[in-house]
């Protein structure tokens, strides 16, 4: 009998999920995915995961929970860093610690840790490590995983050509307002989570734009300039965006998505929002946790899209030219 | 060029000796108080971790004293606290301040800054002052520490423990007046000798409390509503497992190899937690079976609100607790925090680990 490894639809699911699926099918192993995330996975996540953790984490613990008894194994590598000299947010490196003493009656991990903080070389050892579980020799899973890298960075190609992550609906050309939604991936492409933002902004006529779309060197280049250099790479990757667009003056306005008590947010928020500031680019937050409720998130779409057409409509008689206008 | 630094602690104390004895002018960050914490609420970013919101306020106090120089030591992650310079310098700009900013980065992002930046703070030129500069800096913290722990235990023993707050705040209140290494140290050992003669009481079984979590929230009392002290007066022997002399030891001392004393904690983690999760996470999993180990009653985890790596700490724990049946209670601590649930969390906690006691006298 062929074996079943569990692959919650959570955190990192949103970034590697084509990677994943590619290397398994690539070993010939079957794979369960989580459905989309729904109400009774975010309150099964809620309930087993400590109350103080953020939105993402518990939702990831209700997709393990749905998996638990449907699989063999469950797949939730310890993403500690995927650059050099960088890290993930220490709830990824914890992530696997997290479920496995928070959750009872799960199936075996398969936790590989990805570290590539000195050298790419590490990724080896993950390879081998998950391709044991199947018997798989060192060499055929590493055949895999190239070749599963390959199409993946085919995937990665039509990303940066505008399509959604995952999704893969390709983004509007021409749209009078375009705006950057930004925030962690798995906040934006959640569609439970965020209750369907992007259809929301796209049914008023808005294009978004995510920074995945982005390629990695333009963004490492527009923070170039600060201080300190940003030492998460997922949060390199949102300054890096915010800042490229930004100053390229290529979106109208900025809608942060976070969860309620991100750590990283709170640093992230507040140097992309200086900028914004600077520049005079409106901008607002929208926290979410597991009590948020749609017609406020609704209302607040509304007010910031109103403001920006507003604002284009005002901009050829606007007495201070770049004068700031600014949302919270 | 005169200097402040955040405060923390019982590092003030020995970091105002230490600059002095190198000749530096030194503005010692005033106490944390509520202005301190209002302060650094007002001008800190809603959602960031406690620890910088009080150090904003640290450094407004001191600017107003006439600091224009901020020495800080920095990190590059996996937590948020490697972010905390650029925001504070972006946070006292916007204010108006004009204040350098010096951060001792991690070896790892170049020697020569690291350099530059010590010998300017230190007012020195080669590299054998800076070991001996090195030394006075680890007498200092050192002593203080030994003064702190020797206070707790005091307390905890002590016939009349209000004894022991009498000779600490006159301790305080001295170390503002006296100058360089030589009074410092002089003050330091006068105040063990009075703490040494405080009375004892004779066959105690005092219960011992571990307290584990972020640094910060250990270290500085007006943030963990002065724990060690309330713990003391309920005759509790407190131990905390994070002090400055034990971050020095392990991230200067015995660099790049680390302490002994860490190196234990990890490996006690291991079988609940292999790898580091930033900040002190992966020190309070290990600290915590330390302390079960070493037949303490229960601990204690201070946890920041939204402290990322205790966050990941804290389920661990909950696992301790039921395999090792060892008691571990989580504090989290915010602006918002209330002094009178804290304390009545407190002694809930300390009546559950003296009931424990005496089941198992029992059995
Ligand atoms: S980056 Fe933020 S949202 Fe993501 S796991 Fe870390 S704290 Fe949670
Ligand atoms: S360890 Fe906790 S309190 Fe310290 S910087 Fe990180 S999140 Fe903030």
């Amino acid at each position: 009998m062929k074996d079943k490894v569990g692959i919650p639809r959570g955190m990192f699911y949103y970034d590697y999920y084509i990677l994943w699926e590619n290397f398994f099918n690539n070993l010939g192993v079957e794979i369960v995915l989580s459905p989309e995330t729904n109400k009774d996975i975010l309150d099964k996540g809620v309930h087993a995961c400590v109350d103080e953790a953020c939105l993402p984490v518990k939702v990831f613990h209700g997709h393990v929970d749905y998996l638990k008894d449907r699989v063999d194994y469950i797949f939730i590598p310890k993403f500690i860093s995927v650059y050099r000299r960088e890290y993930c947010c220490p709830k990824h490196l914890g992530l696997p610690d997290m479920v496995r003493h928070s959750m009872k009656g799960l199936p075996e991990l398969i936790k590989p840790k990805v570290d590539l903080k000195k050298s790419n070389r590490d990724m080896k050892r993950a390879i081998i490590h998950t391709g044991k579980y199947f018997n798989k020799s060192a060499g055929a899973a590493i055949k895999a995983f190239n070749k599963a890298q390959n199409r993946f960075q085919r995937y990665m190609e039509s990303i940066r050509q505008g399509a959604m992550p995952i999704h893969g609906i390709k983004y509007d050309e021409y749209n009078p307002s375009q705006i950057l939604l930004l925030g962690h991936s798995y906040n934006i492409y959640d569609r439970y989570i965020n209750m369907g933002i992007v259809d929301k902004l796209r049914a008023n006529d808005a294009g978004v734009i995510t920074v995945e779309m982005l390629d990695t060197h333009t963004m490492r280049k527009h923070t170039s300039g600060l201080s300190k250099r940003i030492f998460w790479t997922h949060g390199q990757r949102i300054v890096g965006g915010a800042f490229a667009l930004m100053d390229e003056g290529l979106i109208d306005g900025i809608i942060y998505i976070s969860s309620f008590g991100c750590g990283m947010d709170s640093v992230l928020m507040e140097l992309t929002e200086r900028r914004a500031k600077k520049l005079g680019i409106p901008f607002t937050i929208l926290t979410i946790d597991e009590q948020t409720g749609e017609a406020g998130i609704n209302t607040r779409i509304e007010a910031f899209l109103d403001m920006l057409k507003w604002r284009s409509k005002d901009e050829d008689n606007l007495p201070t030219h770049g004068e700031y206008i600014h949302s919270r | 060029m005169k200097i402040t630094f955040p405060h923390m602690g019982n590092i003030y104390i020995a970091g105002k000796a230490f600059l002095e004895a190198l000749g530096q002018e030194v503005i010692p960050p005033p106490r944390c108080s509520r202005r301190t914490l209002e302060l650094g609420i007002k001008h800190s970013p809603e959602t960031i971790c406690l620890p910088l919101k009080i150090m904003i306020g640290n450094f407004i106090e001191s600017i107003e004293k006439g600091a224009d120089t901020i020495l800080l030591v920095g990190s590059c992650g996996p937590c948020r606290f490697g972010f905390y310079s650029i925001l504070e310098e972006g946070i006292l700009r916007d204010l108006g301040y004009d204040v350098e900013f010096i951060v001792y980065e991690p070896i790892g992002e170049g020697i020569n800054k690291l350099k530059e930046n010590v010998f300017k703070t230190l007012n020195i030129t080669n590299i054998g002052e800076v070991l001996k500069a090195a030394r006075l800096g680890w007498r200092l913290i050192h002593k203080a520490d030994q003064i702190t722990e020797l206070a707790n235990e005091t307390r905890a023993y002590a016939k009349d423990s209000s004894r022991v707050d009498l000779i600490i705040n006159n301790y305080h209140r001295k170390v503002e007046q006296v100058f360089g290494e030589e009074e410092m140290m002089d003050l330091m050992d006068k105040t063990i000798n009075s703490l040494n003669k405080v009375e004892r009481k004779k066959n105690y079984e005092p219960i011992r409390i571990g307290l584990i979590g972020e640094i910060y929230t250990l270290i500085e009392p007006f943030v963990n509503f002065d724990i060690e002290r309330r713990l003391g007066h309920m005759g509790v022997l407190v131990e905390k497992s994070l002090t400055p002399t034990i971050w020095l030891d392990h991230h200067v001392l015995k660099f790049p190899f680390g302490s002994r004393n860490e190196k234990e904690k990890h490996r006690l983690a291991r079988p609940y937690l292999k790898t580091l999760v930033g900040g002190h996470g992966r020190e309070t999993v290990g600290a915590a079976i330390g302390y079960e180990k070493r037949g303490f009653d229960g601990a204690i985890q201070l946890l920041p609100l939204n402290c990322m790596p205790e966050i990941v700490a804290k389920p661990i724990l909950n696992r301790i607790n039921r395999d090792l049946e060892f008691p571990i209670m989580t504090l989290i601590l915010d602006e918002m925090t209330g002094e009178a649930g804290f304390i009545t969390r407190l002694e809930a906690f300390v009546d559950l680990l003296n009931r424990r006691r005496e089941e198992d006298s029992v059995v």
